[in-house]
């Protein structure tokens, strides 16, 4: 499902954030990528919805080459990955609603029933009859509940988050690693990055070590 | 094309969503709009009026034609037959050197020419040409002067070319200032658009991680623009229409001094529709290239 084939990702002045990274993720795998602040965690992340390119090698999703895709086919990639990031990337001058509703626009869902949909990941991820808020009034936890209700609202096959617990305290870090593995448990193949591993040991069965730019463990 | 209207008519809603939450600085950018706009308006509309004043005094210019005055009844009605066949002829009527005399003497130089003896006037055809070229005159004067019998022609349009050539430099400056103008608006919605763009990068970054087409992100800011100028456009309708309201009367009044018959009129249904048609699509244009030129980056 996802496979990275000698990935090297050099930047100016020949800074080396991946140094030849190879693995395979298999259809609805729950797998933790782990490693301290450097390790080229976000990068690696960040070539799987084409945010950035390898400088060598190849990532392949479902088998498509994506390291090579043409500018113009990436956001319809995007489309089937859910995405969620370090920090929320909520826009605050929109209600919940709007901020999950966004996938759906974008893909020109039609209004009613992208409204069902909404309201369904919001139930999931523990916020229903929130929609109407802002998110400037929601916690740090609750604002990264919405950030995961809008990546899973498009139903997607993948679900990707870097640090995902960042900035939350335990009690809300341990309910989002919970939800996790509760998408994983419904068929969602989940990509998790994190540098506390601790917290998804019990949830994720495989973990994947970046130290430096390059795998150096793999539980599998 | 149900979901590509939807898409249209968000993208319309979201830019009518941005134009009221800044309803001071939406106005005063069509006001900008507007005013600069009526100017050529206002300058296209004159010309159109004096241009239908011109048709309307000119009436169907005339040549003269002089025959020889040795020319007979025979040479006078194969004249008449060529000219009944002439497809740029308008109407022609003839003049005969008696009632040529007699008009003359009408007009009081009728002693000038009785020491003479005999009427020394040629027979003469009046005509008319279609339409108001001043191409049609020359090249039908070039032509009569070729015609047996035909002694002289006159062309009577000098000041018809005259009038023709200070409509042709009217509406050259008119054009200019429309360009000028014109380019000077689409630099004030290029500009605008520059701002939203910076204001919404955020959600330009955010839509694009969730899968949005260029397209997608574009659209609303080419809504934008054309929205900004049709409301610039009315703005200018508005001014023309109120300003021709204004100077009518006064005109009229002018106008019957002289003992003519003007009014000022328009702008008309087709003329509206033109301006701000014409608004939209400099909007529209401005908006396009500052979406290319300040997008391009982001949309990497």
């Amino acid at each position: 499902m996802i496979l990275f084939e000698e990935v090297v990702k050099r930047y100016p002045g020949e800074y080396v954030a991946l140094a030849g990274v190879s693995f395979e993720i298999r259809h609805g795998e729950f797998v933790v990528l782990s490693g301290h602040s450097g390790a080229g965690k976000s990068t690696l992340l960040k070539m799987i919805p084409v945010i950035e390119r390898p400088s060598s090698g190849t990532v392949r999703i479902n088998g498509q080459d994506v390291s090579r895709l043409r500018a113009a086919a990436i956001p319809y990639l995007r489309r089937n990955l859910g995405l969620v990031l370090q920090e929320s990337r909520l826009l605050f001058d929109r209600s919940v609603f709007d901020n999950v509703m966004l996938p759906l626009v974008i893909t020109g869902h039609p209004p009613r029933d992208a409204a069902r949909r909404v309201a369904a990941a919001l139930e999931r991820v523990g916020l229903k009859g929130r929609d109407r808020e802002m998110p400037a009034g929601l916690s740090g936890g609750e604002q990264q509940r919405v950030a995961i209700a809008r990546a899973i609202v498009n139903k997607p096959s993948i679900l990707i988050a870097d640090e995902p617990t960042a900035h939350l305290d335990r009690a809300y870090a341990r309910e989002i690693a919970a939800l996790f593995k509760s998408f994983n448990e419904a068929g969602v193949t989940v990509l998790v990055s994190t540098h506390d591993s601790e917290l998804f040991a019990h949830h994720a069965p495989r973990r994947l070590v970046l130290g430096k730019g390059i795998l150096i463990g793999d539980s599998e | 094309m149900t979901g590509w209207l939807y898409l249209h008519l968000r993208a319309m809603a979201q830019a009518i969503r941005r134009l009221a939450t800044h309803p001071l600085g939406t106005l005063l950018s069509a006001m900008v709009v507007g005013i600069a706009l009526s100017l050529p308006a206002a300058g296209y509309l004159l010309l159109d009026n004096v241009a239908s004043l011109a048709r309307g005094v000119s009436g169907t210019p005339e040549i003269s034609l002089f025959l020889a005055t040795e020319a007979g009844a025979a040479e006078v009605k194969a004249i008449e037959e060529r000219l009944g066949s002439e497809a740029q002829v308008a109407s022609y009527r003839f003049v005969s050197r008696e009632e040529a005399l007699r008009q003359l003497e009408q007009s009081g130089l009728g002693d000038v020419l009785g020491g003479l003896g005999s009427n020394p006037l040629p027979d003469a055809f009046v005509v008319s040409a279609r339409g108001d070229d001043p191409g049609v005159f020359e090249r039908l004067q070039a032509r009569f002067r070729e015609w047996e019998q035909v002694e002289h022609v006159q062309l009577d349009s000098a000041w018809v070319e005259r009038l023709h050539a200070l409509l042709g430099l009217g509406r050259s400056a008119v054009l200019l200032l429309a360009a000028l103008l014109g380019f000077a608006l689409v630099i004030v919605t290029f500009n605008t658009i520059r701002l939203h763009i910076l204001t919404q990068r955020h959600e330009i970054d955010v839509s694009r991680l969730l899968g949005a087409t260029d397209p997608f992100i574009r659209r609303p800011f080419y809504w934008f623009g054309g929205l900004q100028g049709l409301l610039g456009g009315l703005v200018a309708l508005a001014t023309v229409w109120l300003t021709v309201k204004a100077l009518a009367a006064p005109v009229e009044s002018l106008a019957v001094s002289y003992g003519a018959v003007f009014s000022l009129s328009g702008p008309d249904l087709r003329q509206g529709a033109s301006l701000l048609a014409f608004a939209s699509f400099l909007g529209w244009l401005g908006a396009a290239i500052s979406v290319r030129r300040h997008l391009a980056e982001r949309l990497r």
